[in-house]
């Protein structure tokens, strides 16, 4: 009879708490370990890929630039000068007019 | 430099490869919406397959594709169920991660579910490990006295909750026309949900900022892969800073956050666009000058414009950090080019919000814009939150039709008739229109 008010007080408390969401009992924060997928794709393209796969890599999947639309030489100069200069991407002077190549060539439009 | 007690639990193995999950392939399919959009299934070879073969050599044929009704290609896009805590998301790019909410989603529910809510990541070194027990939030600079905050030292102040909508700067930058650079999406970049936290005030209150601070930064455990690259940092205005309502969410729709949702702890900066809504927040700096840091003084700004709108071309704009979001609104039930039967009454539904504030008003038009009809609406769940409308539309002939979309927020702000452009394709908000087939 006791453990029965109990339950019935227990719920009546629930019912009127319940009309404010935040006092609703959160589940407890556990800690959280999670496997990420590597993206670790190459670029299509043979050896004409070479650079961009030597150089763009370890920051970012393919993907990303392979979703990107065509747009102007100028454009993907200015993206590569980006990378290197504010991400402090360390692409070898060397390969830029190749990864500029490849993305003029894959996602050029002039 | 400081020690930070969170420095040790990072550390993702690149060359790990990924397993498949086995549960995850029968969403795709089983999805009645009109957004039927997913070209290649091919779930029998991939039944097949899954059948005789290990999941982690799932092959290049068994990919999902959905195709974006974007201006130019490329318009498809791979279907993923391969990431933690996530159900059937758009694939834009793998590492970091950028995933979007496929549009069915809000069609179900005003809230969008954790396994479904878009990610978006800068810097590839995210811990794929937190330790609840170990992890510290620290709170430092222009204070009286620093903190080092652990979890159940953040779980014993005072709570709340908001529902409120997290929108990317970005969201909908595929549609800009000259097209730009960056993450290509359609409109999933955005989601809704109820946040339970603690006031970021009552963390600062703790700390007790001195006089002269000005503003409040922000970073979280994320990092370049680089190291003399910029590590992403945000900052607002102290007294935005301390207004009540920025806050700090330990929760997000009732259940912990998703990691790549940033758990543990989340900034919730309402109304304000995402860039600010700090992941896997650890550190909170009270600074007494303004932060110069690339990702407020150059990423993430924004022509000083009306519509943060320019000419394709124009230079000696000045930019500001963007900021306050603007009203948007969207059609669920209907997707671009869907056949619907002539001589009936058209159900059409969606979601809206207001941007800062509340929605006032959704209306549509089957005219071209020249009238508009007002739509009900959904329950409010508060002023920041996605908002559902639906109404009917009478499609007596045969052959093609219109609809468009209008969200007025409680400001008097309305969706411009025409689109903004920005060299970084950010706060588009133009009205949407859907164009249907009635048969």
């Amino acid at each position: 009879m006791r453990g029965t008010i109990l339950v019935i007080g227990a719920f009546a408390a629930a019912l009127l708490f319940s009309t404010s969401a935040w006092v609703q009992q959160l589940p407890a924060i556990k800690s959280t370990t999670v496997d990420l997928p590597a993206g670790d794709r190459m670029f299509p393209g043979g050896s004409s890929a070479d650079a961009i796969n030597n150089n763009c890599l370890a920051c970012h999947s393919a993907d990303m630039v392979l979703n990107q639309p065509a747009l102007p030489r100028a454009t993907w100069e200015a993206e590569v000068r980006k990378m290197i200069n504010v991400y402090r991407a360390p692409i070898d002077e060397s390969d830029v007019a190749s990864i500029v190549a490849y993305l003029v060539k894959t996602k050029g439009e002039d | 430099m400081k020690q930070n007690p969170n420095r040790n639990i990072r550390g993702r193995d690149l060359l790990h490869v990924p397993v498949a999950g086995a549960g995850a392939t029968a969403d795709a399919t089983a999805v009645t919406s009109l957004f039927p959009r997913v070209l290649s299934r091919r779930s029998m070879l991939r039944r097949i397959g899954l059948a005789g073969l290990s999941l982690a050599a799932v092959p290049a044929w068994a990919e999902e594709l959905v195709k974006l009704s974007l201006p130019s290609g490329p318009r498809e896009r791979e279907i993923t169920h391969d990431f933690p805590q996530k159900g059937t998301m758009i694939l834009q790019r793998t590492r970091p991660p950028l995933l979007e909410t496929p549009m069915e989603v809000f069609d179900r529910g005003v809230f969008t579910p954790n396994d479904r809510f878009y990610v978006r990541w800068h810097w590839a070194v995210i811990p794929n490990s937190v330790d609840v027990n170990t992890f510290r939030l620290s709170v430092h600079g222009h204070v009286n006295q620093s903190l080092s905050l652990s979890m159940s030292e953040i779980l014993s102040l005072p709570r709340v909750d908001l529902a409120a909508v997290n929108q990317c700067s970005g969201n909908s930058r595929g549609f800009f026309l000259p097209r730009v650079t960056g993450a290509q999406w359609a409109h999933g970049a955005m989601g809704n949900a109820k946040w339970t936290g603690v006031r970021l005030k009552d963390v600062l209150d703790r700390a007790g900022v001195k006089a002269g601070a000005i503003q409040v930064r922000f970073n979280g455990l994320d990092e370049p892969v680089v190291p003399d690259a910029p590590d992403f940092k945000k900052s607002l205005a102290i007294d935005h800073a301390g207004n009540g309502e920025v806050m700090i969410a330990f929760a997000m729709n009732d259940e912990q956050l998703p990691l790549l949702n940033g758990f543990p702890l989340r900034l919730i900066v309402p109304g304000w666009y995402s860039t600010y809504w700090v992941k896997m927040l650890s550190d909170i700096e009270v600074l007494d000058k303004p932060d110069d840091n690339y990702w407020m003084a150059l990423a993430y700004t924004i022509p000083d414009t009306p519509h943060a709108n320019i000419t394709p071309g124009q230079t000696g704009v000045k930019m500001v950090p963007i900021n306050r979001m603007v009203p948007r609104s969207f059609f669920t039930n209907l997707a671009e080019g869907a056949s619907v039967p002539a001589g009936t009454s058209v159900p059409v539904r969606g979601i809206a919000f207001g941007g800062d504030t509340g929605v006032a008003t959704v209306d549509l038009s089957s005219d071209g814009g020249r009238s508009w009809q007002p739509t009900a609406l959904g329950k409010d769940h508060g002023k920041y939150s996605f908002r559902q409308w639906e109404t009917t539309v009478p499609l007596s002939e045969k052959g093609s039709h219109s609809l468009m979309v209008r969200c007025t927020n409680l400001a008097g702000d309305v969706q411009p008739s025409s689109p903004n452009w920005n060299t970084s394709g950010f706060m588009r908000n133009v009205i949407e229109t859907v164009r249907l087939t009635a048969t």
